[in-house]
């Protein structure tokens, strides 16, 4: 079996932003169920720290294909 | 001129039709696409600028044509002009760089939100099915161009460059945490964001069509060239899948431009705020 050991690491690199995503997104739901009318002002919030988070993972996926060569 | 659905390089390279000689997974290769020109000359027409190109004039001419007749009973056509408005200007710009200023920033937030959304989905239109955003070159531009809105509306805000940087460091931090503070936000403020921004987009659109372009080319690999019943079936797993993928795609494609747009909106709110 061939392959290229980067893409390994990659998977194992979007571990952490997956578990990021997966609490921004936890928090959101806890915060809308709580309090439905703050929606609006929670999504917002909710999708800038996913970017923020998901950017890691981004970073991990660009470094694939820069390193793979 | 080469107008054939599959580039002539992948045929050469086994990956859209394999015969034979095994199957080859889709890599960066396939985002290369030229129209006119090839690998050897100094340019290309690509595939993707032509489908930039048409964006602008198509999104150019609905949103002229629709604002020219405009009714109190909307059509169909103007309905969804006015609710992607509204969207871009009610959720993403009133709500995060507040009401005093969004309106001066509104027509450039709109033009970015369309042309990207349509770009985007271009990638799961058939016959195009080439998302343009995943060609790092038209992230890097759109990202070029917000870098200039937000560090433009800074400077004049915040009275000068040095009154920008000073506006850095947050007010009320011990005098020895300043400087690491700075050195910190600057990189933030000039390097990290723009970065993320424009790589935000292109990776989603690259992995995303990347996953599509597995999926289907494999299915269709293993059900065509299959040895038995069970690879061949599972072939068939695989072709399904993509397409359930290319809804997925969908969601995330309107994600990534709405995601582009509000950054955008975020770093000029900070640009315009008085604090910080």
């Amino acid at each position: 079996m061939t392959g290229d050991i980067t893409f390994l690491g990659y998977g194992l690199a979007a571990i952490g932003p997956g578990i990021g995503v997966g609490l921004i997104f936890a928090a959101y739901i806890n915060g809308v169920a709580r309090q439905p009318e703050a929606r609006g002002m929670l999504q917002t919030i909710a999708f800038t720290g996913m970017a923020l988070t998901e950017a890691l993972a981004i970073l991990g996926l660009v470094f694939v294909f820069v390193f793979a060569g | 001129m080469s107008l054939s659905v599959v580039p002539a390089h992948w045929l050469q390279s086994g990956i859209a039709a394999t015969d034979g000689e095994g199957f080859q997974a889709p890599g960066p290769e396939s985002f290369w696409w030229p129209l006119i020109g090839s690998d050897t000359s100094n340019w290309a027409f690509t595939r993707p600028s032509f489908v930039v190109m048409a964006s602008v004039v198509i999104i150019a001419i609905y949103y002229m044509s629709v604002v020219n007749k405009l009714s109190i009973v909307p059509t169909k056509r103007q309905w969804i002009a006015e609710q992607s408005y509204d969207f871009v200007r009610n959720t993403i710009a009133r709500d995060v760089i507040g009401s005093k200023d969004f309106l001066q920033f509104l027509p450039l937030l709109l033009t970015l939100f369309t042309l990207i959304l349509f770009n985007n989905i271009m990638g799961i239109v058939p016959f195009v099915q080439f998302p343009s955003m995943s060609r790092i070159a038209f992230p890097i531009v759109l990202t070029l161009i917000v870098y200039i809105v937000y560090h433009t509306v800074a400077i004049r805000r915040k009275h000068g460059v040095v009154g920008y940087l000073k506006s850095l460091v947050p007010p009320g931090l011990p005098g020895w945490l300043k400087p690491i503070m700075f050195i910190l936000e600057f990189l933030t403020y000039f390097l990290i964001r723009p970065l993320t921004l424009a790589l935000r987009l292109f990776g989603n659109m690259l992995a995303g069509h990347l996953m599509l372009l597995v999926f289907i080319l494999g299915g269709e690999y293993l059900l065509l060239h299959g040895s038995n019943l069970f690879v061949q079936f599972s072939g068939v797993l695989g072709l399904g899948f993509g397409i359930v993928m290319t809804f997925f795609e969908l969601l995330v494609q309107f994600l990534q431009a709405f995601i582009f747009t509000l950054l955008a909106a975020l770093y000029i709110s900070d640009a315009v705020s008085e604090h910080h």
